[in-house]
């Protein structure tokens, strides 16, 4: 998973859309553990800024 | 370091200072901490509220945070050819300022301090304390310095982001098709009317809407929230917003002078909005609208319920998750369920119409002189006007 850092408006829209609680952030930093991420998609569809994305998510 | 205090409050938006204000009226040693170093900033949020409920916070509009009052709103359908006018008394007071939120929620932390509430501001919650599996507190970054706050009370106004909610182990899980991913725009230099907020529907926001809220005669906020489940690809939202604009002449010629994201959920109340020692309140509690998205209201009377319930806990030294849920938990239920429910199957019903089904129900609905806006009297519009489309609606009422 990568979170373009440049789009990211720290608005936390993927933080409270993961259903695995995966996603952590505070005002300058976005963390996603790759190891409990479901791959289901929720945070890249959810991103009103289209910052998130992954090889996976076509 | 280690701080003792009765309430932690974990979140300064408006439930966090409501609960902070009450709790602290009655005498109870209370620390809020917000994790901006900045209370309300950015905000996030399209900032429309409704009137009604400021006296249920004893709340009084200020000059300050309220940037323009609108007469009603007005519903658009896809093809915008007609559009149904509610006047803010009819509406149910469901419209009414457009506030600056910023501004807004240091007035209410203000409120909270003036109370005696103890503030930390560049602090976040990096996790909750437990004893014996019990939240007993939580450990803060206060502007670097790693501090333990233990509390008798934890309130989780933390917002859509909800992590008390979720270290505490309440399950404030949301759907898809319950969470609207939002962006919006303050325009200037647009062309619109100063004394409405315009709605409009259909597939310019699969399973939400567009708005239009005034802050001034050329200024708005436009903005756009569409259902999760709608969304298929990556920056989609913002496409379906800027589509929007691109079609709409007096709004393509405007500037933009901030970006605004965020997402709300539009579910019905969870199944438990409490444990041991812990309360949510707020979009924490998934207390959001479901037809309106509306968020501000709620966390005010929560929060309010909550600062209150955390006093007669302390009180009773009983702040046990039965003990919470009967003092608060039923309250909140009391208050807003009803509403809350009817809302979300309305919003549920409605995120299925087609384009040519809202055209066909607006036109019908805006033909007629609303004296008043029930269920009976918009049925009975449409029932004169497309008969056939009076079945999809039947299990509303």
């Amino acid at each position: 998973m990568k979170v373009d850092t440049s789009k990211c408006n720290y608005c936390g829209a993927c933080v409270g859309s993961c259903p695995v609680n995966c996603i952590f952030l505070d005002e300058t930093r976005i963390v996603i553990d790759e190891n409990s991420c479901t791959k289901c998609g929720f945070c890249i569809r959810v991103c009103p800024m289209g910052a998130i994305s992954a090889e996976w998510f076509e | 370091m280690r701080y003792e205090y009765d309430v932690l409050v974990i979140g300064a938006g408006p439930g966090g200072s409501m609960a902070a204000r009450y709790a602290a009226r009655k005498g109870l040693k209370v620390l809020m901490v917000e994790k901006r170093p900045d209370i309300g900033s950015p905000v996030r949020c399209g900032e429309g509220i409704s009137k009604s409920w400021l006296p249920e916070v004893e709340l009084e509009p200020q000059p300050i945070w309220v940037s323009n009052e609108v007469e009603g709103a007005r519903i658009f359908p896809p093809d915008e050819k007609t559009f149904i006018k509610l006047s803010a008394n009819k509406a149910g007071n469901e419209v009414g300022y457009i506030i600056e939120r910023d501004k807004f929620d240091k007035y209410l932390a203000a409120l909270a301090a003036r109370e005696g509430a103890d503030i930390w501001v560049k602090s976040p919650a990096i996790s909750l304390i437990f004893e014996d599996k019990k939240v007993v507190g939580a450990r803060i970054r206060r502007q670097g310095e790693v501090v333990d706050v233990f509390a008798k009370i934890i309130i989780g106004a933390d917002g859509f982001e909800s992590q008390v909610g979720r270290w505490a182990k309440i399950n404030t899980m949301v759907k898809d098709r319950d969470i609207v991913s939002c962006i919006e725009y303050r325009m200037v230099g647009i062309d619109i009317d100063k004394n409405f907020t315009d709605f409009y529907l259909g597939s310019c926001a699969p399973g939400g809407y567009v708005w239009v809220f005034p802050k001034g005669k050329d200024e708005a906020n436009v903005g756009i929230g569409v259902a999760l489940n709608k969304l298929k690809k990556s920056g989609e939202v913002k496409k379906y917003l800027d589509d929007f604009i691109e079609r709409h002449p007096g709004l393509k010629k405007g500037k933009t002078i901030e970006i605004i994201t965020g997402a709300v959920s539009t579910c019905p109340v969870p199944q438990s909005i409490v444990t041991d020692n812990v309360m949510l309140v707020g979009d924490a509690a998934r207390l959001i609208d479901p037809i309106t998205g509306g968020g501000v209201a709620n966390a005010c009377i929560s929060g309010r319920l909550a600062g209150e319930a955390a006093y007669e806990a302390i009180r009773s030294k009983n702040t046990s998750k039965e003990f919470l849920k009967e003092i608060y938990e039923k309250k909140v239920r009391e208050k807003l369920e009803r509403k809350h429910l009817r809302n979300w199957f309305a919003k549920e019903k409605l995120s299925v119409l087609s384009d040519e089904t809202l055209n066909k129900l607006v036109d019908a609905i805006s033909s007629v002189e609303l004296t008043s806006i029930s269920v009976k009297s918009l049925l009975d519009a449409v029932q004169k006007k497309y008969p056939e489309l009076v079945k999809e609606f039947e299990d509303l009422i």
